[in-house]
């Protein structure tokens, strides 16, 4: 039997020891009128061999091709030995280390990874992770009403630059305990939030400012007079940043003359796959003042009976299990696993390998900029200095564009055109450091001919 | 065994070259937002990097290396086959925002994962969006909300939760905007329906049950509580925290039940990596059809697409950036398959026969056991109240020492209202001997409780560290290394 360990004789033996006649005498209190005749819907048992086969044959059909998408999930080059280490079972079928002294590797691990990513983030303190970027913002959202509390409004200022999707995860996440989100516009030359669209909300009750760096066009914010302008209004600012780009970027600890409130973010730039989506990880990290309104688990180090260094679980009193409809949330399992991946992948990159990345990265988009928008018919959003990602317009609708592309193998760019229609036809595209020259020209080559072929709308 | 923390074998200038481009880039970042010193990321070697993690491993426990029946976790192996299968390089390499032209394949995959939940459990529509139990819970009760307020019913708010329950579901109703009312159980483990019945009304927006329930037992009156909370106008929820037990056996959706969360990563076996990524699908009845969270995988004729807002208009909405833990979906489809229609029966029934061989072989050792005239689901519960009063030994002290054992402890002082207890669930795929190992550590384990209770106290004493200061852990918070 697959993954039973059973004989006969042990089944017959355990039955005897138990006093009862056969395996279904032990679901004997369940009503008879609910128990299961079969389950005609799932099909027969495979091997290894033919499941193996069979999810071969369908990956197959989703052959690789050659990506410029970023808009919130970002490919990078992942060493070797991230996902060598991560597999090891001792990290991969363990659980939340609810027991410390036997889970000293995963606590150590998580230990090491706070540090890092509050030192990226320029932050006193992280947690150990959340599910992703969006519904990370979501919980910071909800931390800053705790945390604010000399205001009572649940106002929280968002710009319409920020991730639209992510937007969509705050209304479904914290739209239930009545939280209020307001749209800041940006500038239709530069791509960034205007700083002067905050001043209708001079002197009223806001609970917090969030602000995207970069935002979800790629364009650099000004996020010092955003952050100011949030502590003059006694409001917390809240920075959503991708952490790739922090290893060049100004961290959120630095912003304005007090630094962000709250930092948060989607890890998966620091070494986890695309994998159509997931699992990622949701970073968060904060001011030591604010310590006990952050949601998710938290690692903290003490000393054992001997006096010797060692980690565990610590602030519990936060969260679900002990203070239950009072926690700060509901979240109980996490990302740990993408944890251990990004801890690893820091470390094998150090700060001069993050910052070659992110600055490679920001050059070869600055050459896909010039080599796509020498296509007629292409031309570039918005003139401000950005990071990896950059919004092209074309004179006609996207995603037929996009479709005629991947039939040539190249994976175009995110069609933000029902998100943004003000924009016209808006195509957001990106490049790592894993595109190459040769790539960069062989999408420019396609997309001339593709705009060649078909009439401009 | 100790390992020194990365940052400590860290040395200013050495690295991993081979990991990043060596060209150097002259960055563009304008000075006002460029940053001015560089992050506190170790500088080590990619030896040193690979000695230090794989090290750290080392010095856990986990299910490839000892027996953990750490009760309401399911903690039963993941075959090697799930991660390798969801890990082809085509799967990894696709961009979510990618058109469903180049996704085919992963689609495929989704639908029929999707299909096959909505068999084992009885419910009408699935969406495997959540990210976890915790999130899947919020979408089920978030549904339940909505669908009060589509019908102008503004005054349900009220969820209530038996006092067994595990801690996400108050905390769950509470994100929901909702308030939470507590019912008792009886001594036999049972609801206390009476109790029920005085609670429901006008206000009630649905209950939250896990059957079998946090304390091992498979509520009999469920058909009883079903008709209370409907015919009171309220919906029911499934904690599929337990699911284990039942599975192929009896189908939440035939038990009454409106909206179920699965826990994939404990009844679908996908990996529990050190605290995640799990995963929550969600199962609804006809009524909560509408509500479910996007996006879903939908089929028309041979091609697959996603299911968004346009598809579904009153969806609760979205609750990841993109498809939720896509990578664990695969991993359970792969497992799905290669059980087939006949192994999910199997998985209750040996998880079950492993748990009452357990709990039989605890009582006749001398074990209080809490519910004893009840069969086990695939957990139980063992109460070591009287080891605590005679000899000083606590349930803590228990578990620390069956870490010396070589046994990862089970879940201690959960359920709450059971006092000193131990919740083990041991799973379909630990053999006879483990168990009976088990069972002669225990019972060794209280002989040294009745001789020499300090071993107990002071354990554990042969891990990596030994019993560890909590207290001053959440007193002198220590939360990141900082250079001398």
């Amino acid at each position: 039997m697959p993954f039973i360990p059973h004989t006969e004789a042990d089944i017959r033996e355990m039955l005897a020891a138990i006093g009862a006649s056969d395996t279904e005498a032990l679901f004997d209190e369940i009503p008879a009128r609910f128990r299961v005749r079969g389950l005609d819907g799932v099909p027969p048992a495979l091997s290894e061999m033919e499941v193996g086969r069979l999810m071969t044959d369908l990956a197959a059909r989703d052959a690789r091709r050659l990506n410029f998408i970023g808009a919130g999930a970002y490919e990078h080059h992942i060493p070797a030995a991230v996902w060598a280490i991560v597999s090891r079972g001792e990290f991969y079928s363990a659980y939340t280390p609810y027991q410390a002294e036997a889970s000293q590797g995963t606590l150590q691990l998580l230990y090491e990874y706070q540090t890092m990513l509050a030192s990226l983030t320029g932050m006193d303190i992280s947690n150990a992770s959340l599910y992703d970027g969006a519904s990370g913002l979501a919980e910071a959202c909800l931390m800053a009403v705790r945390a604010n509390r000399k205001s009572k409004s649940q106002r929280i200022l968002l710009p319409v630059a920020l991730n639209p999707t992510y937007r969509s995860v705050l209304r479904a996440i914290a739209g239930n305990q009545n939280l209020a989100f307001e749209l800041v516009p940006y500038d239709q030359k530069g791509g960034q939030t205007l700083v002067a669209a905050l001043d209708p909300y001079r002197g009223q009750d806001i609970t917090a400012v969030v602000i995207q760096q970069p935002n979800f066009f790629g364009t650099l914010e000004d996020v010092d007079a955003v952050t100011n302008w949030a502590h003059a209004n006694s409001a917390l600012a809240i920075g959503v940043v991708n952490p790739t780009s922090l290893a060049i970027l100004k961290p959120p600890g630095q912003w304005g003359a007090k630094g962000a409130d709250i930092a948060c973010g989607d890890g998966q730039p620091l070494g986890v796959p695309l994998a159509s989506g997931g699992p990622y990880f949701g970073f968060m990290a904060t001011k030591a003042e604010h310590v006990r309104q952050m949601p998710g688990r938290i690692i903290g180090r003490t000393v054992d009976l001997d006096g010797k260094p060692g980690f565990t679980l610590t602030l519990q009193a936060r969260e679900q299990h002990i203070r239950r409809s009072k926690a700060t949330s509901n979240i109980c399992t996490n990302q740990g696993l993408l944890v251990t991946a990004a801890t690893i992948y820091m470390a094998l990159l150090g700060p001069h390998g993050l910052a070659q990345v992110a600055a490679t990265s920001m050059q070869r988009t600055q050459q896909l900029v010039d080599a796509l928008t020498r296509v007629p018919g292409v031309h570039l959003a918005f003139d401000r200095p950005r990071f990896h990602e950059a919004v092209l317009l074309l004179d006609r609708p996207v995603a037929p564009v996009l479709e005629a592309l991947a039939a040539r193998g190249i994976v175009g760019g995110c069609d933000i055109s029902s998100p943004y229609p003000s924009l016209g036809y808006g195509l957001l595209v990106c490049a790592t450091e894993t595109r190459t020259r040769a790539d960069i020209e062989t999408y420019a080559h396609a997309l001339g001919d593709v705009m060649k072929s078909a009439a401009a709308a | 065994m100790h390992e020194k923390l990365i940052f400590e074998q860290s040395a200013a200038g050495r690295s991993a070259d081979a990991q990043y481009p060596r060209v150097a880039v002259e960055t563009t970042v304008p000075a006002e937002l460029r940053r001015a010193a560089p992050p506190l990321l170790p500088q080590v070697s990619e030896l040193q990097a690979v000695r230090h993690y794989t090290r750290l491993s080392q010095l856990n426990f986990s299910i490839d290396t000892h027996f953990y029946p750490l009760g309401s976790c399911t903690m039963k192996y993941n075959p090697k086959a799930c991660n390798q299968y969801a890990m082809l390089p085509e799967l990894l390499g696709r961009h979510p925002l990618a058109p469903a032209s180049t996704g085919q394949g992963l689609l495929q995959c989704l639908y029929e994962l999707q299909e096959m939940l909505k068999e084992v459990t009885g419910m009408r529509g699935v969406s495997l969006t959540p990210m976890a139990g915790a999130q899947g819970e919020f979408a089920g009760v978030a549904m339940i909300r909505a669908y009060h307020k589509a019908r102008n019913d503004y005054a349900r708010r009220e969820i209530i939760v038996p006092d067994a329950a595990h801690g996400t579901n108050p905390a769950t109703a509470t994100m929901c905007g909702c308030t939470v009312r507590e019912i008792p159980s009886l001594p036999d483990g049972d609801i206390d329906v009476e109790a029920l019945k005085a609670v429901v009304g006008p206000q009630t927006a649905g209950i939250m049950l896990t059957n079998p329930s946090t304390l091992g037992v498979f509520e009999r009156r469920i058909f009883e509580v079903a008709e209370i909370v409907h015919d009171a106008g309220g919906l029911l929820y499934y904690d599929g925290a337990n699911l284990n037990a039942i599975l192929g056996k009896v189908r939440p959706g035939d038990m009454g039940f409106d909206v179920i969360h699965m826990n994939l990563h404990k009844t679908f076996s996908t990996p529990h990596g050190g605290g995640g990524p799990g995963s929550g699908a969600v199962g609804v009845g006809e009524r909560l059809l509408p509500f479910m969270p996007v996006p879903l995988v939908g089929r028309d004729g041979e091609t697959y697409r996603w299911l968004d807002e346009h598809d579904l208009p009153q969806t609760i909405g979205r609750l990841s950036t993109f498809m939720g833990n896509t990578g664990v979906l695969l991993r359970a489809y792969v497992y799905m398959r290669m059980l087939g229609r006949e192994g999910m029966q199997r998985v209750s029934e040996f998880a079950t026969l492993n748990a009452n061989y357990l709990m039989v072989k605890l009582g006749a050792a001398g074990f209080e056991l809490a519910y004893p005239g009840r069969r086990a689901g695939h957990e139980f519960i063992v109460t070591l109240r009287h080891e605590a009063r005679d000899f000083g030994t606590n349930a803590m002290d228990f578990a620390k020492r069956l870490l010396d054992y070589g046994f990862h402890a089970p879940t201690t002082y959960f359920p709450l209202l059971v006092p000193e207890c131990l919740l083990i669930e041991p799973t379909e795929t630990e053999a006879k001997e483990d168990l009976d190992r088990f069972v002669a550590a225990m019972v060794a384990i209280r002989e040294e409780a009745r001789t020499e209770p300090d071993k107990l106290k002071g354990a554990p004493w042969t891990l990596p560290v030994r019993r560890l200061d909590d207290v001053r852990a959440a007193k002198h918070l220590d939360l990141t290394w900082k250079a001398a």
